[in-house]
């Protein structure tokens, strides 16, 4: 086979930049962004789109992605993102935050911009547990998870159950679409960039709040080989956080 | 006969939100707390009517927040509330201090600590002028002592934000915010909502590089230069320092007193006057940055001073800093929960004046 005839099949997305990540070996955060990055090329907003940052591992996304970029405080991505839309409703805004920046320290932001029907779209990152600070307990984690501050393991009478967000995210009234996915295999993958472009798609037509849950490894703080932290998303995460469309306003009429 | 200019009859509260209106302020973000309601409900229609919008927040936090985004964007946006509010605000308010975002908050001080009381106070004066989130970063702080120049100062709040890429502190308290004053209102002139805003978050149209704006700087030497950078930028801001003086060339005893203080005391000072005594008054109108010169040439004109405020005792470090080398500051607090009047004043005033 003459050089000449190869054809180059899979690229790097525009919209993400040419860099190495500082992400562990097995980080889903990478699969995540690049699906980001391929609807956002797709949609052809990377001229009109604004990224609010969270705090957590994905903190840096703001490096791996050309697009505008704001830092918010621990968990008021959403509030952030509401300022910034209200100021420029023109504009494409998304923020991308982890489990405990969402669904912990930031419970009260991501409710009520969803509730508002806000539009804008938010990319939820459940790996349950806090990556950055050395794997603590997240408001996800599972029952019977070990981490670093549930040593002997999650505990439903002391640490409550684990939180699943998408599914009370789809019972709010201005939400337009809400969605689980998983980036463990392929066709989880491939699910994931659908629900992605649809959330994304929701706010280029106005029409509501768009969310959608990626159940992710984090094989460092499981303390898991990549192949084995696969393995667990399949067997543990998702028997308890199941994947699907939660709501998809376009199937009920719009949001009122 | 020429056309007088308009005049209006409005509490303090609304005056700052006209004001914000003149001032092409398009966001506003709010939450209930006394005693700034009146400000969140009027613009919940009159910015809307504006061409802006309006979202009553979940929480202060999610207010300074959303004030956050639009900064970030280079829109003139505001918040406002009461003390236990703005305590809550610090974390944004430190966030747009280190990412320099231009934003203006109102802070109506009521009594505290605590949930206090929805009366006047001044008790918040540390955390207006000191920084009160984490992090050695200042922003600028207005303190009016009328219904006039409050609408005057939120005005100018936007500037300075905007010029300085800085959130800006307007202090109220619950006297100014629910007094009403005749005031005469004004717009000002070319205000470009769009000129000097290339660093905002407007989409990389046309294909421009990326913008970032944040306060995280993790690489060697890096927060120290931004820490540095911001630190020269308060330094310029000395001579931006703002002070009132009344009656004080020929004063043997300056009050110092700010705000509503400021103005009940002014009241003493003109009564004083009348009776042959040398009283004068010395009022900061930025308090920070705080006009120490000014306060210096007095002290080295060999003048005494009595520092009164509505709290246990906070402004007066910032007078005994200014004037430390030549003299010092007496102090009378009024205790947080009384609502002062002129007339007891008169005696600390007094007794200071006759050195007792």
């Amino acid at each position: 086979m003459t050089q000449s005839a190869e054809k180059i099949v899979f690229r790097k997305p525009e919209s993400v930049i040419d860099r190495a990540t500082h992400y562990c070996p097995g980080c889903h955060h990478g699969v995540a962004h690049r699906l980001v990055g391929e609807v956002l090329d797709e949609l052809g907003l990377a001229e009109n789109a604004i990224l609010i940052a969270s705090i957590g591992c994905s903190v840096f996304l703001y490096n791996y992605l050309n697009v505008d970029s704001v830092e918010a405080p621990h968990g008021r991505a959403p509030a952030v993102a509401t300022g910034v839309k209200r100021a420029r409703p023109d504009k494409f805004v998304f923020t991308y935050q982890g489990d405990g920046d969402l669904a912990s320290i930031g419970m009260a932001e991501i409710i009520h911009a969803a509730n508002r029907g806000e539009k804008v779209c938010v990319v939820f990152v459940n790996n349950t547990v806090y990556g950055m600070t050395g794997g603590q307990m997240a408001p996800t984690t599972l029952l019977g998870q070990v981490t670093t501050t549930s040593p002997a393991g999650r505990c439903m009478t002391h640490e409550g159950a684990p939180i699943k967000m998408t599914e009370i995210i789809a019972s709010l009234g201005g939400t337009a679409f809400a969605a689980r996915a998983a980036l463990n295999n392929v066709k989880n993958i491939k699910t994931a960039k659908k629900y992605i472009k649809k959330a994304f798609e929701f706010q280029l037509s106005n029409t509501g709040f768009g969310f959608v849950e990626l159940l992710s490894a984090c094989p460092t703080n499981w303390k898991m080989t990549p192949v084995k932290a696969n393995e667990r998303i399949e067997t543990e995460m998702i028997p308890y956080f199941p994947l699907g469309v939660f709501k998809d306003v376009s199937d009920e009429g719009g949001v009122c | 006969m020429s056309k007088q200019p308009e005049r209006i009859f409005v509490k303090g509260n609304e005056a700052i939100a006209r004001g914000a209106l003149a001032a092409k302020c398009k966001c506003f973000f709010g939450y209930p707390i006394t005693p700034q309601n009146d400000i969140p409900e009027f613009m919940s229609s009159e910015i809307i009517k504006a061409g802006g919008d309006f979202v009553q927040a979940e929480s202060e936090v999610a207010a300074a927040n959303m004030l956050l985004g639009a900064g970030a964007a280079g829109i003139r946006a505001m918040t406002s509330s009461s003390s236990p509010g703005v305590a809550l605000k610090q974390e944004a308010i430190s966030y747009m201090a280190g990412s320099e975002l231009p934003a203006v908050i109102v802070n109506m001080n009521r009594g505290g600590p605590g949930l206090g009381d929805i009366g006047p106070a001044q008790g918040d004066y540390y955390q207006s002028t000191r920084g009160g989130g984490h992090g050695d970063y200042r922003h600028f702080t207005l303190a009016p002592g009328t219904v006039q120049e409050a609408y005057d100062l939120t005005i100018r709040a936007f500037d300075i934000a905007f010029t300085q890429r800085n959130p800006v502190l307007i202090l109220g308290d619950a006297i100014l915010g629910q007094m009403k004053e005749p005031i005469t209102p004004w717009t000002p002139e070319n205000i470009d909502e769009e000129a000097g805003r290339d660093w905002c978050l407007n989409g990389r149209t046309g294909g421009r590089e990326k913008r970032l704006l944040k306060s995280l700087f993790l690489g060697e030497g890096e927060l120290a230069g931004q820490n540095r950078h911001l630190q020269a930028k308060y330094a310029s801001w000395e001579k931006l320092a703002e002070a009132e003086l009344f009656e004080c060339a020929d004063a043997e005893l300056v009050i110092c007193a700010y705000g509503s203080i400021g103005r009940i005391a002014k009241s003493v000072v003109r009564k004083f006057r009348k009776e042959g005594r040398k009283v004068g008054l010395f009022r900061p109108i930025t308090l920070y940055p705080y006009p120490s010169e000014p306060l210096l040439k007095l002290a080295k004109e060999g003048k005494r001073f009595l520092t009164i405020e509505h709290n246990l005792g906070q402004m007066v470090d910032d007078v005994r800093l200014a004037i430390r080398t030549v003299a010092d500051s007496g102090f009378h607090p009024i205790y947080p929960g009384n609502m002062p009047t002129p007339d007891e004043l008169e005696e600390p005033i007094l007794n200071c004046l006759e050195g007792k």
